[in-house]
Order: structure tokens, then sequence, then C-alpha cells
């Protein structure tokens, strides 16, 4: 029931980024979502792709430090307010959000958004308990799919 | 311009000052062969004999002396003298971290405190002079030799060591320092600090003796200008004894050497040939004075020029040239000794790979290094917070094992500028040895 993220070390420069998407072009790898922390020298890139594997294999084949992290994917309304209640309910089971981000798929009235919990057991249940959707690594697809 | 300590010493003539050398020399011979079985062990495999030993021409049929046989003899095995005879020990650091310990008898330290002395005076101080030492203090040779210097000189001593700014312009504006002994950055500094705070009036300094890393002819001037003194150089090494092993007088070109005390030889750093006056090579010194930890044909890794012309100051002792590079790649660093091996040993023991590059610079007569480490997927995680850690342990293992603060700064993978396959493990931005 979880989503397999990769994490890859950037170095905090003008192109660092731009560089990397060009890897992922040469190869035709298609991001899904993607977030950039940064620290003050460096950034760490969170990425979701389409096909993990691969992705992997060729990051680190192009010699970037890379590795993949199990986040959780969940589906939500796409409309104000629509997280409050659950953000509300794993506050009150003591889950804390190390962070968070947001995509859109082509279709829907859905939003997506990618979840990294301190205790993902517990997350999951809050969530299922709520009725929250939670979207694994093979229906990604259906998300993007035209 | 005769200002001497030791008139007599200072001034002898050639054949005086060979006459001692060779003396000293038998006896230490004779001393290390029957006293430390290491010396003992090493002259044998090189076939040699106190016996083969007559004058100084025969200097170099003794085995050469390394930092390496120092950190292999740690911390008793060069000793030439019983623990129970010594008094004091000073220390450096020394390659992948284990120090370098030197022992003093009590005549040892009177010895290295002359040469202060000598320093001192041939930079005009006298026993009127409030000398105003802010050499770091303890294992470090800075602090302790320049203080022993001053009281034998019998002038007013500031035993003040490094740092906390603030309080070294008001001990200097208060009791009218009016010799200044640092580094020459920490001088710099402190030049610029006492401008900032509009205090030039009311320093009485006349003299500085700056040593234990490398300055430019250009900084001397600079700090000249800035504290309206005159700066001298001065140096030394704590397996030599410290410093004052050569010092510079008021004609500032170049440093006598207590060639009363050490034998001074330049050699060629490949071959261990020894190189005829005026060549530019590697120094090695004898100590042969010293009683507990005297060294025969130590190789200091310093590439130097001696000069025996006239000097107008009258000493006979041979010029050496401000050290005009290394032989091995030790780095000097606000004054410490820095291996690029001491680093590899930190990220090895953190359990990372040693791909890292060392970048000094030099801003404002200050310097600073910063370590780039190639990140590796051991030291990578998907949380900030985990690297950051990982960075701080870092930044503190390398505190410990280098003695500086050194910024670390991660980057991507084979990122490090690499040369004919071989990464470039230290940039020095700071081209000190362009005279």
């Amino acid at each position: 029931m979880t989503t397999k993220q990769i994490s890859v070390f950037l170095e905090n420069k003008p192109g660092s980024l731009a560089a990397f998407c060009k890897v992922l072009e040469k190869h035709n790898i298609d991001m899904r979502a993607m977030c950039l922390a940064d620290a003050m020298d460096f950034g760490i890139l969170r990425i979701i792709v389409d096909d993990t594997f691969t992705t992997m294999t060729t990051l680190k084949d192009e010699g970037y430090v890379c590795q993949i992290t199990k986040v959780l994917t969940i589906e939500i309304e796409d409309k104000p307010g629509a997280l409050v209640g659950l953000l509300t309910a794993l506050g009150d089971e003591n889950v804390n959000l190390e962070y968070s981000y947001a995509f859109l798929s082509r279709k829907a009235d859905k939003a997506y958004m990618i979840l990294k919990l301190d205790n993902m057991a517990k997350a999951k249940e809050v969530l299922l308990k709520l009725g929250t959707r939670i979207v694994c690594q093979d229906e990604m697809e259906q998300i993007f799919g035209d | 311009m005769g200002n001497y300590f030791s008139p007599e010493r200072e001034t002898a003539s050639l054949e005086q000052i060979r006459a001692w050398q060779t003396e000293g020399l038998i006896k230490a011979v004779n001393k290390v062969w029957n006293n430390v079985p290491y010396y003992r062990r090493k002259m044998e495999m090189a076939g040699v004999t106190p016996d083969d030993i007559k004058g100084l021409n025969d200097l170099k049929k003794l085995p050469f002396l390394t930092k390496d046989d120092l950190r292999e003899a740690y911390p008793y095995g060069l000793m030439a003298e019983p623990l129970e005879k010594c008094v004091r020990i000073q220390s450096t650091s020394g390659t992948t971290g284990r120090r370098v310990v030197a022992f003093y008898t009590q005549n040892d330290v009177d010895l290295w405190e002359e040469c202060c002395a000598r320093a001192l005076v041939a930079a005009g101080a006298t026993k009127d002079d409030v000398v105003h030492v802010a050499y770091g203090y303890g294992l470090f040779t800075g602090g302790a030799g320049l203080h022993g210097g001053s009281h034998r000189l019998g002038s007013m001593t500031l035993p003040m060591s490094s740092g906390n700014t603030d309080r070294q312009i008001q001990f200097m504006t208060d009791l009218g320092s009016t010799i200044l002994c640092c580094t020459p950055s920490y001088a710099a500094y402190l030049a610029e600090s006492i401008h900032e705070r509009g205090l030039i009036d009311k320093i009485r300094l006349k003299a500085g003796i700056f040593g234990a890393e490398a300055w430019t002819e250009e900084m001397r001037h600079d700090i000249e200008q800035a504290l309206h003194i005159k700066a001298y150089d001065i140096y030394g090494l704590t397996e030599i004894s410290g410093p004052g092993v050569a010092f510079e007088c008021q004609a500032q070109a170049g440093m006598h050497i207590n060639e009363d005390y050490f034998i001074v030889e330049v050699i060629d750093p490949k071959t261990g040939e020894v190189l005829p006056e005026g060549a530019k090579g590697e120094l090695v010194f004898t100590s042969f004075s010293k009683e507990a930890f005297p060294l025969l044909r130590y190789r200091t890794k310093d590439i130097c020029i001696l000069s025996r012309e006239k000097c107008s100051c009258g000493r006979t002792f041979v010029r050496m040239s401000k050290p005009l590079g290394r032989s091995d790649d030790m780095l000097i660093i606000k004054g410490v000794n820095v291996f690029p091996s001491q680093i590899e040993t930190v990220l090895l023991n953190n359990g990372y790979a040693a791909n890292y590059q060392i970048i000094v610079d030099r801003q404002k007569h200050s310097d600073s290094i910063e370590v780039l480490v190639e990140m590796t997927p051991e030291m990578f995680s998907d949380e900030m917070s985990e690297i950051k850690a990982r960075e701080k342990k870092l930044v503190g293992d390398l505190k410990s094992m280098l003695g500086i603060y050194a910024v670390v700064r991660l980057v991507e993978p084979k990122s490090i500028v690499r040369s004919e396959g071989k990464a470039v493990r230290v940039i020095d931005k700071r081209n000190l040895y362009k005279g």
C-alpha cells in the first residue's frame, strides 16, 4: 500500500537540477511528482517516476547517490479544507508528518498527496479508518493513464 | 647594529662554529649509539658506527631521520636520557593523527629559551620591553617558546595565549605591550581589529615576531604599515626544539640558524644527496646539543636556500630563506600542521570513501579550510536531519583530528576535479611561497 519514491542527492548550485532532468530525458523517464528540499549547500530531490527500478539503475550508472524511500500516496478531494480532517486525525494519534508534497492527475477532481510519516503503520490505520484512499504503486498508472 | 643576546656565540668565527659542531656531533653520535636502541639499529642497518664519525664531513654517512621514525618510536623510543631527567614535553600533530612528542631536560629548555631570547633581542627587545605572547599555550611550542625567551631576557612577559581579541587589545593598550609574538595571520587580524576600534594611537608596539606559518613579504609590509612596527620572521619545529631554531635580525634578509646548537644541511629531497651551499633543497637538522631528544639528520620537508653571505647585523650564523615550499603534502593552516591523510583517516573511520578535496584560502590574512566530501550511499539519507547529523559528526571529528575548525561541504559523486584520473586533493589558493 506504499509508493516507492526515489531520493537523490543534488548539490545546491546553478544547473544541477537541469543536469539531472537531462539524464531523465535521455532515458525517457517520466516524472510523476517531484519535490526539492534544500539545506545550505545541497538538496534532496524526491521524485515519483513511472519505472522505479529502471530509473534507480540508470541514476546509479550516471553516478548519482540515490535511494528508495517508501511513502504514502493518498487521494483527496481537490477542494478547500480537504486536508484538515485527516491531518488532525494523524496529529491526534501522535503521528508526525516529516514531509509532504502534492500533485494533480490529468483527470478528475482529485488531488494527490505524498506523505512521509514517522510511523507509517499507524498512519495507514488512521487513514483507512477515515476512509481515505491510499494509492499503491500499481494504481499509479491508472491515475496517469489517458 | 650590534644587539645580541649572546654576542660571543652569535658572532663567533666560522672555525669556532665548526669546532663546536664537530665536538657536539661526535658526542651526540656516541650518546645515541649507547643510549637509544632505535638509533643504534638504524646506524647498524646503514653500516655506520660511532668510529666512522670523526668530523662534520662524516655527517652524511649517518642515516636520515623522518617523521615516520618519530611515529614508530612514539612515545619513548628516541629518548636519550632517562625519563626522570626530563622536565617537559611539547607536541605537534603528525601524519594520520599520531602526535609527535618531544622531551626536554632542564638544559634542553634552557637551550630553547636562549634561542628565543636571541630572536627577541635581534628584533630589538631589551629587558625593559613588554612582550605580548599571543601564540597558543599548551602542547604547541609557540607560546612556551617565546614566553621562555622573554623570561630569559628579563622582559615583562604577558602570557596572553591566542584568541579573545578584545582582551588582547585591552592588555596591549593598558599595559603598553611593545613586542608582539603570534602567528602573522593573527597579527594581521589584531591590526585590523585595533583599527576598527580606533585604538591605534594607544598602541605602543615597536616590533613583532611572527612565525609558525608561511607568510609573504607583502603580508609583512601590510602588518608593518598597519601596526607601525618592524615585523620579524622566526622558524622552528617541535622536533628540533620549537621556535627559535632560526630567527630574523634587523636586516630582515633571511633567518639566522643557531648553528652553535644545530647543524643544518640542504639535501635533494629525491636522492638525499647533500647539496652545495646556495642550492635550493630540503632542510635537514642535527640537534647535537639536545640531551633528551637529540635528532641526527632530521628531515624537515621544508624547502629552503641557505646563504653564508656576510650579514649587516654582524652575526656569523648561516641564514635560511623563508621556506619556499614543502617536499611532502603537509599544509600549515592557522599555524597548525595539517596532512591530507588526517582527513582521509576521519572519512574512513566514519565508514565513508576517501573522496575529498581540501580548499585552503586566506582572506584578509586569515586562513580558512574547506573540505569537500563526495556524497556516498552510506552517507546519504532521505532525511535531511540524518545527513545534517552525519555532516556535523564529520566536522566534529575533523576538529579533534586537526585541532582547527574545517567547513565540510558535501558534493555530488565524481564532482571533485581529477587530474589524469587522480583526484586533486589540495587546492591552496593562498600562494604563500612566492617570496
